[in-house]
């Protein structure tokens, strides 16, 4: 990462949201309304003696030490000087950055699943692009905790798929929080979440009897959503220039789009079939924005060159099927085909994703399910590629692979070190640091959830077990 | 430790339809890492012999006949076929498509006579996708989803092989146990979780005087129908077990205390939080069939789930087989075994592990003479895999069901292939191209 890259990331933890650097000029409301608060606490230097280095950059390094210090990544090479660090013998384990996952409802469909808690879909119009999905994160959600013990340092939390525009996302640590502020990745970029298919034509013209009812009437309705937009903000960014007379009325709808149409927010599409997909790129070039990745696209493989061409990732499961006809032709060589294409834009990008609460405890065995699949099948993929799907590409498609998704010095310190090769069922994530914060160490669990809903769940048990040593890791 | 439950006791109650294979085939498989899940434990270097679709014989020095077409296993694995203790294969095509989906009979409080046999389609896309995957067996059953019935139905158990079964005997024991919910869908269903005992007994009570009621006329509301009085009578008389959806704990005491009521013969299907009952189960014989991967409170019922309870449920004996709780537990049975490797990295013996896939599902159902093992006298449904069985990097590399060879063919390799360009001569990988 870059000298200036890391400054704007910490002017960025303040109050400003993207507005580093003359890529991504100030949206119009300059001032982040819910900026985050999140700091990483100080921690004392590490170093990882001797693992194997998976870097997320498609190179192993064996027998290597990594040192992190300040929260970053310090060094990284082999026979680094202890000094007075704590020294961590990895013995061969293996080393990894931080599994990102870009499509979670953790927070906004938590457990337990009741209707007190069912906030991820406001399903009361096909286009709510006013709507933010961190508004609705319930931090005491105990999928969080499970999900670090699998590895998981950074997710994307989505609105649901039941509406063409279903509102914003939001990328967080997955650190203990109180509040999501307290959680919010710093400088990261909201997205837009857009769903395609029978979702929105289910929820709206089946069960609602109104428009879409049809996938005519679903492309209809992003294109009416973003035509307006497209006037909302032409009208917004000729005031800006020299701000005379009063400024247009505000729509909140149309500041999320027209901050798509900036650039400013990233699009992230739910859209299993092929066709659909082609259909959205088509959009996405008419309105002038581009489409980060498709979500769940199980039929990617058939228009993986498309993806290719266009830089559009596919962000897919390693072999969920069936439980609609849009999920009907699923092959357990997705991801092995999206990631194989090559186009002169670049390779393909292929992420491995869970959209679900178990499934994000265990994205390392969905990608070694899809690697395997893919070498069956004839395709070459080793680990230090594959590895690449849970970390490195996630993080290019939420727009935060300078800060964090590859272990290189001067990158956050989000590693977790692995009891063996993460590609297995038996590999356990023994210790997973968060800007260089130990958040999990298998070895020595704290007693008590940090779910406060967990907490005295068993209370007869809870009473049994001392309480732990406050942690002062949460502001 | 292998106790027998009552399940087996039936053979001459109800029919096991057991085919026989078509071909009077031999043939040995050799050279292979063989998991008996028997008392022979794990042969290295074994061979198995098959013989008109059975297993005739198994071990280190196994002499193989003139006459005997010989497989190679190369030292690979070969455990038993894997049997899904509770599914919905056959049963359904796409959740998403209700034309095709017959898990729920609906707006009846009691579908006791509903019998699964009457909709089961051969010809799922789904049996081959989860054949070639290793599934031989399993139980197809009913579903007290919302909307559908207290008492669901009855469910059968299948082979895989589908339309290829010999003789076309792919229903493997049609009726083979009734299905019914308590907790919290058994509350939706019923207004309340004592509403839903209540109306289970007040069943088994009309079930039991032989439907007086019915035959007295004094039914002319009545939700039971004649032909589920049969059927409830079949279960009173222990010719068939109860599978009782129940997760939470005092929910599953309420489920012993009704078997115990009326000796029913019951499993426990769920289970999240059976450990916390281990005792009572065990001291009943009662089985569960659970989900080990689950650790997360998703609902109420399941709170204190958690991932080592297997581990509590063992040392206290109580017997379970692996079933997957989530809504994928048909169009992906292939997945079982990353559920019971999941367990394995949890504290379990992978051999334990393998069984509870195997030979404790067929335990639990009443099949384990003939099926769940690799021993001589039993049904040859055997896998070949090309590394750990439990390990999500393998996969199955042939399949026989009854002796015969699997074709390793489904919707998705024809998918597959018909859009994935080989890799280049000179070792380049080659994109897929969109047709």
């Amino acid at each position: 990462m870059t000298r200036s890259a890391r400054a704007c990331l910490a002017a960025l933890a303040t109050v400003l949201l993207a507005a580093c650097g003359d890529r991504h000029p100030a949206p119009i409301a300059a001032a982040d309304p819910f900026p985050s608060t999140y700091r990483a606490p100080e921690s004392s230097a590490v170093l990882i003696r001797g693992a194997t280095v998976l870097t997320g950059l498609d190179t192993r390094l064996d027998d290597t030490d990594v040192l992190l210090s300040d929260g970053r990544i310090a060094a990284i090479g082999k026979g680094l000087a202890a000094g007075g660090t704590t020294v961590i013998e990895a013995g061969g384990r293996y080393l990894t950055p931080g599994i990102i996952d870009v499509h979670s409802h953790l927070g906004v469909y938590p457990a337990p699943g009741v209707w007190a808690t069912s906030d991820g879909n406001e399903a009361t119009a096909p286009t709510t692009a006013e709507v933010w999905a961190e508004h609705s994160i319930w931090p005491q959600d105990p999928g969080f905790q499970a999900a670090r013990a699998g590895g998981v340092t950074t997710l994307q939390v989505l609105p649901g798929s039941a509406n063409l525009i279903g509102g914003r996302g939001v990328v967080i640590k997955n650190v203990p929080a109180v509040t999501y502020q307290q959680m919010l990745f710093p400088g990261a970029r909201r997205s837009l979440k857009m769903a395609c298919g029978e979702n929105p034509k289910r929820v709206y013209g089946k069960n609602g009897g109104r428009s879409p009812a049809t996938g005519m009437g679903n492309v209809a309705g992003y294109r009416a959503a973003f035509a307006k937009a497209s006037g909302y903000r032409a009208k917004w960014d000729a005031w800006s220039k020299d701000k005379k007379g009063p400024s247009p009325d505000r729509d909140l709808a149309m500041d999320t789009l027209a901050d798509v149409l900036r650039g400013h927010i990233l699009v992230q599409m739910h859209c299993y079939r092929a066709d659909q997909m082609a259909t959205m790129l088509d959009v996405a070039r008419e309105f002038g924005f581009k489409i980060q990745a498709f979500h769940h696209a199980v039929e990617a493989y058939k228009i993986a060159d498309l993806l290719a061409d266009t830089q559009t990732c596919g962000a897919l499961w390693a072999d969920w099927w069936g439980f609609k006809l849009e999920a009907w032709d699923a092959i357990n060589e997705n991801i092995a085909i999206v990631d194989a294409a090559r186009s002169d834009q670049g390779p393909g990008c292929a992420i491995v994703h869970s959209d679900d609460p178990d499934g994000i405890q265990r994205l390392n065995q969905e990608a070694a399910k899809a690697m395997a699949a893919g070498r069956r099948a004839g395709l070459p993929i080793s680990e230090e590629h594959a590895i690449g799907w849970l970390t490195a590409n996630p993080a290019k498609a939420l727009g935060i692979l300078e800060t964090t998704g590859t272990l290189e010095v001067g990158k956050a310190a989000d590693v977790v070190l692995w009891s063996r090769s993460p590609f297995s069922v038996y590999a356990h994530a023994d210790q997973v640091w968060i800007d260089g914060v130990l958040r999990l160490d298998r070895a020595r669990p704290n007693p008590q959830p940090d779910s406060d809903f967990m907490l005295g769940a068993d209370v007869d048990e809870a009473v049994a077990t001392p309480p732990a040593a406050a942690t002062g890791d949460t502001p | 430790m292998i106790r027998r439950t009552s399940l087996q006791a039936l053979g001459g109650l109800v029919a096991i339809v057991l085919a026989g294979p078509a071909a009077a085939e031999l043939f040995a498989i050799g050279n292979a890492e063989v998991h008996t899940v028997g008392s022979a434990g794990v042969l290295e270097g074994a061979t198995v012999l098959v013989r008109n679709g059975h297993i005739e014989a198994v071990g280190i020095d196994v002499a193989v006949p003139d006459g005997a077409r010989r497989i190679d296993a190369g030292g690979r694995p070969l455990t038993p076929g894997l049997i899904v203790a509770r599914s919905q294969l056959g049963l359904k095509e796409i959740d998403g498509v209700e034309e095709t989906n017959d898990v729920a009979s609906t707006q009846k409080r009691y579908s006791a006579a509903l019998d699964v046999v009457d909709a089961l389609n051969p010809r799922s896309v789904l049996l081959p996708v989860n054949r070639i995957a290793g599934v031989t067996r399993a139980l197809t059953a009913p579903d007290s989803t919302k909307g559908g019935s207290l008492i669901a139905g009855q469910g059968a158990i299948i082979s895989l092989a589908g339309t290829l079964a010999a003789d076309g005997q792919w229903i493997v024991r049609p009726q083979a146990a009734m299905f019914a919910a308590l907790g919290e869908q058994g509350r939706e269903l019923a207004g309340g979780r004592p509403a839903a005992l209540a109306a289970l007994r007040e069943a088994f009570e009309e079930a039991r005087s032989g439907g007086a009621r019915l035959a007295d006329g004094l039914s002319g509301d009545a939700q039971l129908s004649p032909l589920d009085v049969a059927a409830l009578r079949r279960l009173l008389q222990r010719e068939m077990p109860l599978v009782l959806g129940a997760e939470r704990a005092s929910d599953i005491v309420a489920a012993l205390k009704l078997a115990d009521d009326y000796g029913l013969q019951l499993i426990i299907c769920g289970g999240a939080e059976a450990h916390l009952v281990a005792s009572e189960l065990a001291s009943r014989g009662v089985p569960v069939l659970l989900d080990p991967s689950r650790n997360l409170p998703a609902h109420f019922e399941t709170l204190h789930v958690r991932r080592d309870a297997v581990a509590v449920l063992a040392k206290a004996g109580v017997r379970f087989a692996f079933i997957d709780a989530s809504e994928f537990g048909s169009h992906n049975a292939r997945n079982l075994r990353q559920l019971a490797g999941i367990a394995a990295a949890h504290g379990m013996s992978r051999d334990a592990a393998l069984a509870a896939i195997t030979l404790q599902p067929a335990e639990i159902l009443g099949l384990s003479t003939v099926l769940g093992s690799i021993e001589p006298g039993k049904i040859a449904d055997l896998v070949l895999w090309d590394g750990d069985p439990l390990e999500v990097t393998s996969a199955a590399t042939a399949v026989w069901i009854d002796g015969q060879a699997m074709p390793m063919v489904s919707r998705q390799t024809l998918l597959r292939d018909r859009y994935l360009k080989r890799p280049a001569k000179d070792g380049a990988a080659a994109p897929a191209t969109a047709r």
